[in-house]
């Protein structure tokens, strides 16, 4: 900054003493100058580091006084009385140090000042806003100092200029400046102004209306893609093995404490390969999960196939005991996942729609699990003799399938599913011990409605059911859509009792 | 009590209701309830060893509402052959029913010393919702608690019997029913006190509440509602109409094929257990004094299907005494060490599906047939 417009030491004085009036008119007049000496003693004040010895106006840094006009160390005198600042004055140094982070070194900060500018328009703000306009770089920060520009010129006192904003701002299509526009709606009195307001609002929502659109299918796909992961794993036990696993979503669970380990591991032993903790999380949960599935298919259900009712009751203790044992060994309170750098923040598709990187990278996730699974069923020779064991298991068996490991493995892949959807939701949702109770009606509600033993109707009832939820959501709020969706299911099931793809058949118990 | 349903030589004969011993028991449970419990509760000295606390009075009052829908389970589950995992639902139906009429009762008496329910004033509402128009009327709340489970567990069970939903479809989406039920109460805009639900009940009738007397009372009324289920029940499996019922759990296309409607059968019995469920609920509230949106959450219901498996099903006294032994558990460990009350849960569901598919009383049944 130059130094033609440094700090006179009467405006220091004027700034540091005297009626608070006064003061914060020459803390206007220095911020629309935002000269360093200037911004150095704001952000001392702000600090409470500030005294005044005479006609000197010093700044203390770590014990050394300084001149605020010249820059120099000087001496502390004994005489020197601290700057008192009351609420008010405390309120316009805060304004003031926001305006002055415009021109900061940090493109972060400068964004997050144009940010603060543009939400409480001012059009006393204007020729900083300028100011900083003409040094800018960055096309996004410019872009937010032109809507904050526009924003605090609709507040000038010129009709004209008024008029001349409430055109301009329907350039910029943003939700924020919907609420802009509204805001001034509300006060405007002069009919041009008036009219040329309401004619950039329907422009800029009419802009907006795709990307909210768009915004509620991306959530809904990304609803329907978490369903999928946790229906998965079921449309194997369930749906191809017929047993009803209760615990299932607390092998969700496990899964994703299994990331938080990790997680903790690598935050401990590997901070510097931190951002690659979910490539071991990932095969971890799956494993971790896979193995007490295992031992609950060996010790448990075993002795239970052919009676469902018995081992829903069954599998249902099983997970009391999952969760209070992992109440015991974690503490009932929920865990923090922290998310690797590199899936935090989001791509922002249109201006009112910001895509998530962790709900892109779910739905990519889900769709190669999906995959993965499709082809290990029909291509390997497990899932060749998972498929044979379950449509006749005696004849399998006589073909010299072990039927009993058989049966084993393919509980085993389904937990191991259920452990891989738990490191995905861990990514965007709380980690405690509750969390599979929220996914176990869902994704039977999934495996029931898509058809037993049907993977295409699994992945069209977990996407069906997802954006249902959140278009419906948007209609009604989360608990109502959420009843909606239940009984809707209810109602489709007395049509089709099947599911959406029912496996044709003459069998009269199916 | 008598044996298992056992092959019947046609033309049906009639069973009785009892068998000699099974009246002998019957008339002790009574004198039990009806004479011993409220003379050693009220009249025997505090310091007595016959002397019943009130804490145990309060408890076993509770335990008699659990049981009658332990009974109310058997009916449809241990009988019919359906297991319901929305039982609870009806069970707080029933409930919420009785907790609009005792908050009625409060008066001016609340925290806001207004005509409505604090809750309401707090809701800053003017006045009563429309379904809480009957709620002054003590008539009108007993008929709300047998219509309202019983009317929503006709309509339900139509729907899911006619379109032939049956074993484990049926028991999920009996959970996902009471899930959605549960959803609807937390809401504050459905009137029914949210997540508090309704509590701080005075009176019953114009009565203190929270007497000694009036809680005999209920306990005493409990006791008779128990038992008269039981009869009622017992009369049902012994009918004709009870055997259909067990023939339709055991072969339910065979009986279809034989000419019975068993839509007509499973409808019946269904709608009969949600309005026991509803008057166990009710008489619940009254004696534990709140009523929450919790009582609807899954969990509750499968716990009554585990007090039936404990017990044994299709034996009716089975899941009396389950629900007993696991409810007593329950305040016991929760006491002595809360943390293991889960696993034991846990264990207890599956050690009695893998190892006692009778439950205790096919254990004992077991036990005195080998020693015979």
């Amino acid at each position: 900054m130059s130094s033609a417009f440094a700090l006179s030491s009467n405006e220091a004085k004027q700034l540091a003493t005297g009626e608070t009036d006064t003061r914060i008119k020459t803390l206007s007049q220095l911020v629309s100058r935002a000269d360093e000496s200037a911004y150095r003693l704001i952000k001392a004040m702000t600090e409470d580091s500030v005294k005044i010895a005479g006609d000197h106006v010093l700044i203390i840094e770590d014990g050394k006084a300084i001149d605020a006009v010249s820059g120099e160390s000087s001496s502390l005198p004994d005489s020197a009385e601290d700057v008192i600042s009351n609420n008010r004055m405390r309120g316009e140094l805060e304004g003031a140090m926001a305006a002055l982070r415009l021109f900061s070194k940090d493109a972060a900060s400068r964004m997050e000042a144009a940010g603060s500018l543009l939400k409480e328009p001012d059009p006393e703000k204007i020729p900083l806003l300028r100011k900083a306009l003409a040094s800018e770089t960055e096309e996004a920060i410019k872009s937010t100092l032109n809507l904050a520009l526009a924003a605090a010129s609709l507040g000038d006192p010129d009709p004209a200029i008024r008029l001349h904003a409430a055109k301009e701002i329907a350039s910029h299509q943003t939700p924020q400046t919907i609420l802009l526009l509204n805001q001034r709606l509300a006060d405007e009195t002069a009919p041009e102004v008036r009219a040329a307001l309401a004619g950039s609002l329907r422009e800029v929502q009419a802009a907006l209306q795709w990307g909210d659109k768009l915004g509620v299918l991306f959530t809904g796909l990304s609803l329907g893609s978490i369903l999928l992961l946790a229906a998965l794993g079921l449309a194997v036990t369930y749906g191809l093995m017929g047993v009803i696993n209760m615990a299932h979503g607390e092998l969700i669970m496990i899964g994703a404490y299994a990331t938080y380990v990790v997680q903790g591991l690598f935050r401990t032993y590997l901070p510097d390969a931190f951002n690659g903790y979910l490539l071991v999380a990932v095969p971890v949960a799956f494993c971790v999960s896979a193995l007490v599935g295992a031992v609950i298919e060996r010790l448990v259900l075993r002795h239970l196939y052919g009676r469902p009712l018995e081992t829903l009751l069954a599998t249902w203790g099983i997970s009391l005991m999952l969760i209070q044992g992992v109440r015991s060994v974690f503490g009932a309170q929920n865990v923090a996942v922290e998310n690797p750098a590199w899936l935090s923040g989001g791509w922002q598709a249109l201006p009112n729609l910001i895509l998530p990187y962790n709900r892109i990278v779910i739905i990519v996730f889900a769709t190669l699990v999906l995959i993965g699974m499709a082809l290990l069923i029909s291509k390997t020779r497990l899932g060749l003799f998972v498929r044979g064991v379950t449509q006749n298991r005696a004849i399998a068996a006589s073909m010299g399938v072990n039927t009993a490991r058989i049966d084993t493995s393919a509980f085993a892949l389904g937990s191991g599913i259920a452990g891989l959807a738990g490191a995905a939701l861990s990514q965007v949702g709380n980690v405690g011990p509750d969390l599979g109770q929220n996914y176990i009606v869902d994704s039977f509600m999934v495996v029931v409605l898509g058809g037993v033993g049907q993977l295409a109707g699994t992945v069209y009832a977990a996407l069906g059911l997802g954006v249902l939820n959140k278009l419906l959501e948007g209609l009604a709020g989360a608990v109502l859509a959420k009843i909606a969706v239940l009984i809707m299911i209810v109602i489709f099931i007395q049509k089709r009792p099947q599911g959406i793809f029912a496996l044709k058949g003459r069998s009269a118990e199916a | 009590m008598n044996q298992q349903p056992s092959p019947q030589l046609l033309p049906y004969q009639s069973a009785p209701l009892l068998s000699a011993n099974g009246w002998r028991g019957f008339i002790v449970a009574l004198i039990v309830i009806c004479v011993i419990a409220p003379v050693s509760n009220v009249w025997v000295p505090e310091n007595s060893p016959f002397h019943l606390s009130d804490y145990a009075v309060a408890l076993i009052g509770k335990i008699m509402c659990y049981a009658i829908c332990a009974l109310a389970m058997d009916l449809v589950w241990g009988i019919a052959g359906v297991l319901s995992l929305g039982h609870g639902l009806f069970f707080a139906l029933g409930g919420y029913m009785m907790g609009m009429y005792l908050m009625r009762q409060i008066g001016r008496d609340g925290n806001y010393h207004s005509d409505l329910p604090d809750f309401m004033v707090f809701l800053d509402w003017k006045a009563l919702p429309w379904h809480w128009t009957l709620s002054d009327s003590f008539i009108a709340t007993l008929f709300l608690i047998v219509l309202v489970p019983g009317l929503l567990a006709l309509a339900f069970g139509f729907f899911a019997f006619r379109s032939r939903i049956k074993g484990v479809y049926f028991s999920i989406i009996t959970q996902a029913l009471t899930f959605a039920a549960m959803l609807l109460f937390f809401r504050n805009e459905t009137g029914f006190g949210g997540n508090n639900g309704f509590t701080d009940f005075k009176r019953i009738l114009n009565i203190p509440i929270a007497t000694q007397s009036m809680r005999m009372t209920l306990f005493v009324l409990t006791g008779m509602c128990l038992l008269g289920c039981f009869l009622i029940a017992r009369y049902i499996v012994q009918s004709k109409y009870g055997r259909v019922l067990q023939a339709i759990r055991d072969a339910e296309n065979r009986v279809m094929f034989c000419g019975y409607s068993t839509l007509q059968y499973k409808l019946s019995i269904w709608t009969l257990s949600a309005v026991m469920c509803g008057v166990a609920g009710a008489l619940y509230v009254p004696q534990v004094g709140i009523i929450n949106p919790s009582e609807m959450s899954p969990a509750n219901s499968i716990e009554i299907a585990i007090w039936t498996a404990v017990g044994g099903r299709g034996t009716l006294i089975g899941p009396i005494v389950g629900a007993f032994l696991v409810n007593g558990a329950k305040s016991w460990l929760t006491v002595v060490a809360p943390s293991i009350w889960l696993y034991f849960l846990g264990l207890l569901f599956i050690a009695v599906t893998l190892y006692l598919p009778g439950g205790v009383i096919g254990l004992i049944k077991k036990l005195t047939g080998s020693r015979a």
